[in-house]
């Protein structure tokens, strides 16, 4: 079963190939659209912002699909996610309803972690047990976010959101964590069968987990986070276990990558049931951040992400104080 | 006895994962499917998504998204997708019991089973709280 590493994956991309050239084959409407939708590109996104003339629905999923696939592509490339811009990207831009937004964005949290599962399972750094573990706070919380969802004013939620934006426009920002750390056996992550290893250079390196009371607690605010605002919230699991339970980076990003597809599902139940997944909306989302993504995940270079970070954490900024500004004016 | 642990594991979560990529790509063909019905019938009217209605209760539960994706409908099409997509998290999970049971790991198996109850919750009792 060490097979099928980017067998699945090639699946996936091929499914996406297939619906497009069904679509343009088989309905020559989606061609013209499709071509009318390239040449007058720069004209359609103005129109988007001015909200005139209106787009009909073709046209609205082309637009939106091609810019779920930028921030799919975006997130993976940076390693920030594309989630976080998804809900900015549909709400400030394209004048969706804030909730449809965050029931789109949030089943595309799913695809994209599930999607990824497979690659990040074959390096063999993740952690099941503390995953596991971690994941009964995160779902608890994301029931919780998604309840509160319902309870308080969208205004409310576009604040959080702007909040939450620029915390991650900074974290990603700081520099990561030194490699090597010394960390004294635990009793409880002992207990726990949390220690572990991960593979380096030729053989296994062992590593041990602490403060595990703080990481279940503030995994509880990430899933909280989670069902609140429709995203992963990867940034926030990824700081309770690299800076709250030592445990080594790119475990913490693996193993996070790991729960944020279960979190999501947590909160999804709430949302289908409330009426927040829109399947016209979320088709193009999930089918563009999918695509997006897993073409990230195959052309990453470390060497030249560096400037697309520093330019992908302004956008977030950016899109953190348009969030903020809207929250508060009432205008979302 | 630590290297054999971290071999199984691993091999526990080479199938999972592959498991997961199965369920998305599924996924991913019935949402493709569906929205291309949903285009085909759909794509010359305004979208709607500005202000918010909330679902038709046929597309909010389970029996009325399969009945609607039998039925053809584009939108039933899309949902079921995006109900097989919320289902392979949890089928991870169920997965996992499996594993941990395997390992004679009763600790795991029973906050494997807690997780597993708060997802149900969430996809079957949800909607008669609210």
């Amino acid at each position: 079963m060490r097979c099928a590493g980017p067998m699945p994956d090639l699946l996936i991309l091929a499914s996406l190939g297939f619906s497009l050239w069904t679509s343009s084959s088989l309905f020559p409407d989606f061609r013209v659209h499709g071509l009318v939708l390239v040449q007058n590109f720069s004209t359609l996104l103005w129109h988007t912002s001015i909200g005139y003339p209106p787009m009909n629905v073709l046209e609205f999923t082309g637009l939106v699909f091609i810019g779920s696939f930028v921030a799919g592509l975006l997130g993976a490339l940076t390693g920030l996610g594309g989630g976080v811009v998804l809900v900015p990207l549909l709400a400030l831009f394209f004048k969706v309803d804030i909730r449809y937004a965050i029931g789109a964005s949030l089943v595309s949290v799913i695809a994209t972690s599930s999607g990824a599962a497979a690659a990040y399972v074959k390096e063999g750094f993740s952690n099941i047990r503390i995953g596991m573990f971690l994941e009964i706070a995160t779902t608890i919380g994301a029931l919780f976010g998604a309840y509160i969802a319902g309870a308080v004013p969208t205004t409310a939620i576009a604040i959080v959101f702007g909040a939450m934006l620029m915390y991650s426009a900074y974290l990603s920002r700081r520099p990561r964590t030194a490699k090597e750390r010394n960390v004294p056996q635990d009793a409880l992550a002992t207990r726990l069968k949390m220690n572990g290893n991960f593979p380096e250079g030729d053989g296994l390196r062992h590593y041990n987990v602490k403060n595990v009371p703080t990481g279940f607690g503030l995994m509880f605010g990430a899933g909280t986070l989670s069902g609140l605002l429709g995203i992963g919230s990867g940034a926030v699991k990824v700081l309770a276990m690299d800076q709250a339970m030592k445990i080594p980076f790119k475990v913490s990003t693996t193993t996070s990558n790991f729960m944020i597809g279960v979190t999501a599902a947590a909160s999804a139940g709430v949302y289908l049931a409330r009426g927040y997944i829109d399947p016209g909306l979320t088709m193009p989302v999930m089918l563009g951040v999918l695509g997006g993504s897993l073409l990230g995940a195959r052309i990453l270079m470390e060497a030249e992400t560096k400037w697309l970070r520093i330019l992908f954490s302004i956008v977030i900024a950016v899109l953190g104080i348009e969030m903020l500004y809207k929250g508060i004016i009432g205008g979302i | 006895m630590f290297k054999a642990e971290s071999w199984s594991d691993q091999k526990i979560e080479t199938i999972i994962g592959n498991l997961l990529r199965v369920g998305v790509s599924i996924s991913a063909v019935v949402v493709a499917f569906g929205g291309f019905l949903f285009l085909m019938r759909h794509g010359k009217t305004l979208p709607d998504y500005y202000t918010f209605q909330g679902e038709p209760a046929a597309l909010r539960g389970f029996h009325g998204i399969v009945d609607n994706a039998i039925a053809l409908q584009g939108r039933g099409m899309i949902q079921l997708g995006l109900l097989i997509l919320i289902a392979t998290p949890v089928v991870r999970v169920i997965f996992s019991i499996w594993a941990f049971a395997v390992e004679r790991d009763r600790m795991y198996v029973g906050f494997t089973i807690i997780v597993l109850a708060v997802l149900l919750y969430s996809l079957f009792g949800a909607g008669a709280a609210l």
